[in-house]
């Protein structure tokens, strides 16, 4: 079996093979659960509940922040990493493959319940438009910018508003290892002071400023906003494409956790990452598209069994986010359940006797009630 | 207090000091009919119902109604029988004035004892003289075989009770080899009236759980519903027939009203024991207690209603595994004196 693996693993890295070969059935006949099509782009619904891999150098190139930790953990033990193809997804690289750029871009959100997988929907999204050449704006959780934040600053830019140097810093670092050759073909289009005696000069790359905001953590909230209009100003021009990326859309719009030094809460307008943020989706610029996921695990003040837009974005988020497309994801389908089940037999997983009979495979389906999440914490200890 | 023995010129005892149970006169007892026959027809007339045609069970009805009482033990609360029930028999004098015994065998001590064994004795015999006359006439012995699986002897302490006094675990063994060694006899249907005042049904097997068949719904989908009870929970549960094995629970899915997974590995347990698991859906209403408690409720309550889809044999496995019993568990009340039901408080040396 081990054999298998290494073998759909070099069918992989070698190129982007139009055939999708078949699992050769082994000692009884399996359903089949891999396909070695390893670009999103050429998935289709033949591929629907089927796992491709993403060669590891790729991971750590598209994804430095992005997928889900329990996820990060699965590729470490398993020493790959396999995204299920899902019907959501397919609808969303279907939208893409047809968006016309020239519009203004379009927004999409992906929601559900907890644990069904908007996430990795939004990771396989990702992985294709950074196949595709897009660059990608890949905003990991936005709810780590609205609490547990241990430093803030007054801005310099703009009284009233207040820095978080920490995490842009670490936003900056990422977002650098996954767009470096953007980094140097975008210019910059105006001067920019930072503080008195450093600026950045017009028509430097955008690299630069980059390394502006790394090396002096205090300005790295504001070159974070340089960096996004920067990117917005010049993406309608042509000459690449923008995916913004944001997972966990409706922290922009609730509470925030923090307070100013009064004790007087801070309300997420305050915040500059925010601020910039929300100007990003504003869908006044074209030659893209944004894809957001809403997520209940890491919000603020909702209640736990909220899933849709109106709950979880409020009043203000929805109207700021409308018109959107909505992309609802379920739980697994039988066939999903069956590929993800079999795969985790492959890998020698699910250790129990009886996990491998065709009761287990029933027991297993009833109490996760084909939630993926549940299925994964479920197949933990087995 | 009645204090009444009727002592005649001839015992005079003095203090006689404790003599036991208090012994009632006959006429204490008549006194008390009469009293009950009339409270019985002011009850019926307080009632407004007629006082010819008022039964017990009705003055047990006018008394709860009148007097409730929230006491758990029902022979604690106040009840209005007729007085034989209520006063003991008890036995009334065994001599007359002149001090003389009315039973032959009273010197005995154990009258009662001895004048059964006597009778019984005499059945015996009887019932061989009846044997010897049927060989002498070469008639056919009637051999028929009393229903012995059904029915039991009478028990030392009821025995006493018929006696109306003391009997000792020697005699009651001695009475009873004596009954059965009169049964054993071929021709003992003589003596079936005498027998069968000494020996009971036993109602055991006799009851058995009905198992309603299974109902059909407007799509013509089989469904069949079960109840269930579990520490102030109760639920209800309609299982459906060709399903996917979609739970739904007031409403809501089982994987939102049951976050954790002990809870749906109670609900699971009914289906996975007789592998049905992804056969049936079912429908639930459940009220009451906690969480653990509604997961056990349900879980009865669908045992009960998957009785109707599934043999006889499987039931009697159910049952074995304990699917079918209801939980007697309740909250233990606490104790005055103590901090819990079984916690005392901390012991402080001085």
């Amino acid at each position: 079996q081990l054999d298998r693996g290494c073998a759909l693993h070099t069918a992989a890295r070698a190129g982007l093979s139009s055939v999708s070969s078949q699992d050769v059935p082994a000692q009884k006949p399996r359903v089949v659960f891999h396909t070695s099509e390893s670009d999103p782009a050429k998935h289709t619904e033949q591929h629907e509940g089927r796992l491709y891999n993403i060669p590891l150098e790729e991971v750590k190139a598209v994804f430095p922040h992005g997928l889900p930790h329990r996820f990060q953990q699965q590729i470490r033990t398993f020493n790959e990493a396999r995204v299920m193809v899902r019907q959501p997804a397919l609808e969303l690289l279907a939208y893409l493959k047809g968006s016309n750029l020239a519009h203004p871009a379009v927004r999409y959100v992906i929601y559900g319940e907890r644990g069904t997988g908007k996430t990795m929907t939004l990771c396989h999204v990702v992985h294709y438009c950074s196949r595709q050449g897009w660059l990608v704006l890949h905003i990991p959780d936005a709810h780590l910018w609205v609490k547990n934040c241990k430093e803030l600053l007054q801005s310099s830019y703009k009284k009233d508003r207040l820095d978080q140097p920490l995490q842009a810093s670490v936003w900056l670092k990422n977002f650098k290892s996954s767009n470096e050759r953007f980094l140097q073909e975008i210019k910059t289009q105006k001067k920019y002071m930072w503080g008195k005696q450093e600026s950045t000069e017009e028509g430097r790359p955008l690299g630069e400023v980059v390394e502006q905001g790394l090396a002096r953590v205090r300005s790295a909230t504001d070159a974070v906003g340089v960096v996004l209009r920067e990117i917005k100003q010049q993406s309608h021009r042509g000459s690449f494409r923008l995916l913004v990326a944001v997972d966990g859309v409706n922290a922009l719009w609730g509470r925030t956790t923090l307070r100013k030094e009064d004790k007087s809460p801070v309300s997420p307008e305050e915040l500059t990452l925010v601020h910039n943020l929300r100007k990003m989706l504003r869908n006044d610029w074209s030659g893209g598209a944004i894809v957001t996921t809403l997520s209940q695990t890491g919000s603020l003040f909702k209640p736990s069994s909220a899933y849709t837009p109106q709950e979880l974005l409020g009043k203000e988020g929805f109207d700021a986010l409308d018109p959107f497309v909505p992309i609802p994801v379920p739980n697994y389908s039988p066939r999903e359940f069956e590929s993800c089940y079999g795969y985790y037999l492959e890998r020698k997983w699910l250790q129990h006797e009886k996990a491998h009979t065709e009761d287990g495979k029933a027991e297993l389906q009833f109490l996760s009630g084909s939630n993926p999440r549940q299925l994964d914490r479920l197949a933990g200890p087995l | 207090t009645l204090r009444l023995i009727f002592t005649t010129t001839a015992v005079q005892r003095k203090n006689v000091g404790a003599s036991g149970p208090e012994k009632y006169t006959e006429a204490f007892i008549k006194k008390q009919i009469e009293e009950f026959n009339l409270g019985k027809r002011h009850l019926a007339n307080m009632m407004g119902e007629d006082p010819e045609t008022f039964t017990q069970e009705d003055i047990d009805r006018a008394i709860a109604y009148l007097f409730p009482s929230g006491l758990f033990d029902k022979r604690a609360r106040p009840m209005m029988k007729h007085p034989t029930e209520i006063f003991p028999e008890q036995r009334k004098i065994q001599w007359g004035e002149d001090g003389r015994p009315f039973h032959f065998l009273f010197y005995t001590g154990k009258q009662s004892y001895y004048s059964l064994m006597h009778d019984t004795y005499e059945k015996l015999l009887n019932v061989q003289k009846h044997q010897d006359q049927l060989i002498a006439q070469d008639l056919p012995l009637q051999r028929e075989k009393r229903n012995l699986a059904g029915s039991r002897w009478l028990t030392k302490i009821e025995l006493e009770e018929m006696l109306l006094e003391k009997v000792s675990d020697d005699d009651y063994s001695r009475f009873i080899q004596l009954l059965q060694k009169l049964v054993a006899l071929p021709c003992a249907e003589i003596e079936e009236k005498y027998i069968q005042k000494f020996s009971k049904e036993v109602p055991a097997q006799l009851q058995k759980v009905v198992i309603e068949p299974l109902q059909y719904d407007e799509r013509g989908v089989a469904f069949s519903t079960g109840e269930g009870k579990r520490k102030t929970a109760s639920a209800t549960a309609i299982v459906y027939d060709n399903g996917t094995g979609k739970i739904t629970v007031n409403g809501i899915d089982i994987l939102h009203y049951f976050p954790v997974l002990q809870d749906r590995e109670q609900l699971l347990f009914p289906f996975q024991f007789l592998g049905r698991i992804g056969k049936h859906d079912m429908v639930c209403t459940v009220s009451g207690g906690g969480r653990s408690a509604q997961a056990g409720a349900i879980r009865l309550a669908s045992a009960k209603a998957l009785r109707s889809f599934v043999t006889e044999k499987e039931v009697e496995f159910m049952r074995q595994a304990g699917l079918l019993t209801v939980d007697p568990r309740v909250k233990e009340r606490k104790k005055p004196g103590q901090e819990g039901p079984r916690r005392k408080f901390t012991w402080k040396k001085r």
